[in-house]
Formats: C-alpha cells, sequence, structure tokens
C-alpha cells in the first residue's frame, strides 16, 4: 500500500538552514548536509531544500551543496527557489536532485510548467504554491508571500494539473510559523479537486496536526521544518503515531 | 568490475552513478557501444517520457544493442518499461525483450503515483536479505502488467509488476538507488549476481 509520507524541509541561505516566522526573521538552524544525514537515517520519506540565496555566487555555492547531498543521502529529494529556466533545472538534477520546486516563475510564465513536464516528465516537477485566504477565497502570494495577485488557489492548482505539474506543495500562509496545525478544510478541497498528489505545508506544531492533515486534510505528503530542525518532535514518535492510527507508514 | 550505465540524455542518471559509489562501484555514463558490450554489467536507467526516449535511443543505434547484450542489464523504471513490447505513453514501439504492454493507471487514480510503496511476492535472489512487505521508493504514472516473467509486485488500484526478469535482463520499477537500505542491498545484489 502506499504510504503517506513525511517531508522535512530545509530553507538554505549561504549553505546553512535558516527558518522564519512568517517569511521572515530568519534564524540559523544547522548545517544542511548534517541535517539531511540525521533526517534520512532518522525516516523522513523525502527531503525538500529551498534556496533562499537571492545572488548569483549563492546559486553556485547551492550546485555544489545539492551534489554533497546527493552523496549522503539514500532517499529522494526536492530542490527550489528561484528557478526560472531549463538550465537551471540541468544544472540541480545533474548534481542528484530527483525533483525540482518551482513557484514564481510558474505564476510569470506559465509555460514553462508544460516545458518542464514534456523534457523531464511531470514526475520531476513540483510547483509550490504560497496562497493566504482572503474572506472566501484562497489568494496566490510571490516574493515569499509578500506580494498579493489576483490568482485563487483552487483555479490555478487545476491549471498546474492540466499544465502537466506532478505534485503540488501547498503552504498556508495563515498556518505557517504558527505552529496551530495545518490548512486542513482547503487542503481536503484541493485535494479531492486535483488527480496529482498534494503535498500540506505551514503549521506543523505537534504530533495530532499530522494525523489530522492525512485524515482531515486527505493530504498525500505532509511537510515541516521546525519542529523537525529543533528537535520538537522526533520522526520516529510521529510515525509510530501515525501508525497507530492506522495510516499507510513507512516504518 | 566494470559498469557502464546507458547515457542517452534520458532524466536523473546521477543519482545511479552516486548510488553505485556508496556500494563502492565505480561506473560511467556512456553511449558508446563498444563500452557498453565491454563491461561487467549494464543499467539502463530513465525517467521522462517512452517516446521521446525510444527516439534518442534509435537515434544512437542503441535500440539494437541493448536487447541483444548478454552480460546482467538492469532497467530501471522508464528503463523497465521500455524493455516491454509496447508502452501507451506516446503510443510507443518498444524494444521487445519482455512480452508486455505498458498501461497507464486508472485516471481515477492520483498519478503519477508518488512515494514509498510495498513490493511483494519477492522471488529470485536479487531479493537476498529483502523481506515481503519491504517499503521501496516510485515515482511514475505508466506501469507494466503481472506477467510470467514478474518477480516483484505491488498495488495501486490493482496489482503490477514492481520487478520482471527474463535471462539476463532485470527490470525494476522502483528506485534502487532512492530506496534507502534495501534499495542498496538489490542494487548491491544486481552486481554481485552472475546473471
Amino acid at each position: 500500500m502506499l504510504a503517506k509520507r513525511i517531508i522535512p524541509c530545509l530553507d538554505i541561505k549561504n549553505s546553512r538552514t535558516v527558518k522564519g516566522i512568517n517569511f521572515i526573521n530568519l534564524k540559523d538552524a544547522g548545517d544542511p548536509v548534517d541535517l539531511a544525514v540525521k533526517y534520512s537515517e532518522g525516516g523522513a520519506d523525502e527531503l525538500v531544500f529551498l534556496d533562499i540565496t537571492a545572488t548569483k555566487e549563492g546559486r553556485g555555492t547551492f550546485a555544489k551543496l545539492v551534489y554533497e547531498i546527493a552523496n549522503k543521502i539514500n532517499i529522494p529529494f526536492t530542490v527550489g527557489g528561484g528557478i526560472k529556466s531549463i538550465e537551471d533545472v540541468d544544472v540541480l538534477l545533474n548534481n542528484g536532485a530527483d525533483k525540482v520546486s518551482i513557484n514564481s516563475h510558474a505564476v510569470n510564465q506559465p509555460s514553462f510548467i508544460d516545458n518542464l513536464a514534456s523534457k523531464y516528465g511531470s514526475q520531476c516537477v513540483v510547483v509550490a504554491v504560497d496562497a493566504k485566504q482572503i474572506e472566501d477565497d484562497w489568494y496566490i502570494h510571490l516574493v515569499g508571500g509578500s506580494v498579493k495577485t489576483e490568482i485563487k488557489l483552487f483555479d490555478w492548482a487545476k491549471e498546474l494539473e492540466y499544465r502537466g505539474a506532478g505534485e503540488i506543495l501547498f503552504t498556508s500562509m495563515d498556518h505557517d510559523g504558527t505552529k496551530g496545525g495545518f490548512a486542513n478544510k482547503a487542503l481536503k478541497t484541493l485535494s479531492e479537486l486535483i488527480n496529482i498528489p498534494v503535498i500540506a505545508s505551514g503549521g506543523a506544531g505537534k504530533i495530532e496536526h499530522f494525523t489530522s492533515v492525512f485524515k482531515e486534510g486527505k493530504a498525500d505528503a505532509a511537510l515541516a521544518a521546525s519542529v523537525f530542525h529543533y528537535n520538537e518532535i522526533e520522526i520516529k514518535d510521529l510515525k509510530i503515531e501515525l501508525n497507530n492510527n492506522n495510516i499507510p507508514i513507512r516504518l | 568490475m566494470d559498469v557502464v550505465i546507458i547515457d542517452y540524455g534520458a532524466g536523473n542518471t546521477q543519482s545511479v552513478k552516486i548510488a553505485l559509489n556508496r556500494l563502492g562501484c565505480n561506473s560511467i555514463l556512456s553511449s558508446d557501444k563498444d563500452k557498453i558490450l565491454k563491461s561487467d554489467r549494464v543499467i539502463f536507467p530513465g525517467v521522462g517520457e517512452a517516446s521521446s526516449a525510444m527516439k534518442k535511443l534509435k537515434s544512437i543505434q542503441l535500440h539494437r544493442l541493448i536487447p541483444d547484450l548478454k552480460q546482467p542489464v538492469l532497467g530501471i523504471c522508464l528503463g523497465m518499461q521500455l524493455m516491454c513490447d509496447y508502452s501507451e505513453e506516446g503510443d510507443t514501439e518498444c524494444l521487445g525483450v519482455f512480452k508486455a504492454s505498458v498501461k497507464r493507471f486508472d485516471n481515477k487514480l492520483k498519478t503519477p503515483q508518488v512515494g514509498w510503496n510495498t513490493i511483494s511476492s519477492l522471488k529470485t535472489s536479487l531479493f537476498n536479505d529483502v523481506k515481503e512487505n519491504e517499503y521501496m521508493y516510485l515515482l511514475h504514472s505508466y506501469y507494466v502488467p503481472i506477467i510470467k516473467e514478474t518477480i516483484s509486485c505491488s498495488s495501486y488500484g490493482l496489482q503490477y509488476s514492481t520487478a520482471i526478469k527474463k535471462n539476463n535482463f532485470t527490470g525494476l520499477q522502483f528506485h534502487p538507488e532512492k530506496s534507502s537500505e534495501f534499495g542498496e542491498v538489490v542494487l548491491n545484489n544486481f552486481l554481485i549476481n552472475k546473471k
């Protein structure tokens, strides 16, 4: 039986792991290679690394880091952050990444998703969407959440599926960093609307939040950062508890 | 031991190379016929789309070479699917090592299937030291049905093949290079097995 996935996410700046709250106030959270090894040995199903460096030099350093990570771990990992071209993707895949995550550039140039899917196959293309609820609708936001667009989450997700995205990584900006639980209602709607896997992100604080994101939110995978970086939740304990709740999980 | 990973521009060959490195095995990426023929083991990887992958193989004349290889050959993911007769993906005639047609998962299922699924009904020494219902990492929209050469199966809406074997040809739908400890066991078994 296909298992639900637990995915630690590492935001990378200048070769260090960082973590902020609501996309601001960055704090150092350790060496990414050490963390990657710790998580993969500790039972993580996949990892995500997001490069939040803005400079060109930083990009080269990130590619080297990807290669180093690929040599150290034997589980799949996705990389993203500022990807704008086929060349960017080539560099990351050639350094050993398994999938890429596209965010802003999918909004700026939607045909980029079609191009990536036809060149590498949908299974390689994760599209990250950051959204915020405004009255009854969820709106896509860009640039680390600082710029609101008029694009509605559910319409956008449908379009991304049609264009060939292989998975959607949905971050609720309202929940991110709060440790108050995932956006289960929106996640359920999203998961039932589209026919590709949905990765839930934003709001993990306790083990129960993961149970409910799979049971109520119908997510295929759950992503979190600080609860893992700061040892608030051990992946092993989390997975035992999910298994006790009859959620299919790789122990 | 000389291991060649067939380089035909299809996707993620680097992670296979890195995984072999971790097992202490040096490999080269190559599309050179002599190098492929002389190697002790051939790995035929693949990430991407069937019809464009077959086009690339034909353009470098490897579509005739691969089915005639005599040493152990391991097709991974799309590599396994291309070793069958035909794939629904892009309505593609494939290499024909296995008499099977590759099909797309039912539209009611989330496709691609992404993640860790259990493998069962394990046969042959390829699965030495791997227990029934071990989890392996899968990432695919098309599948090989159960055939007489099936040596492991999984369930996603239906039962299908996650490993097939005929003579010196082995196909794996899961990614041994990304399936943690037991994926490495399978990869290592392929390297140490004589056939």
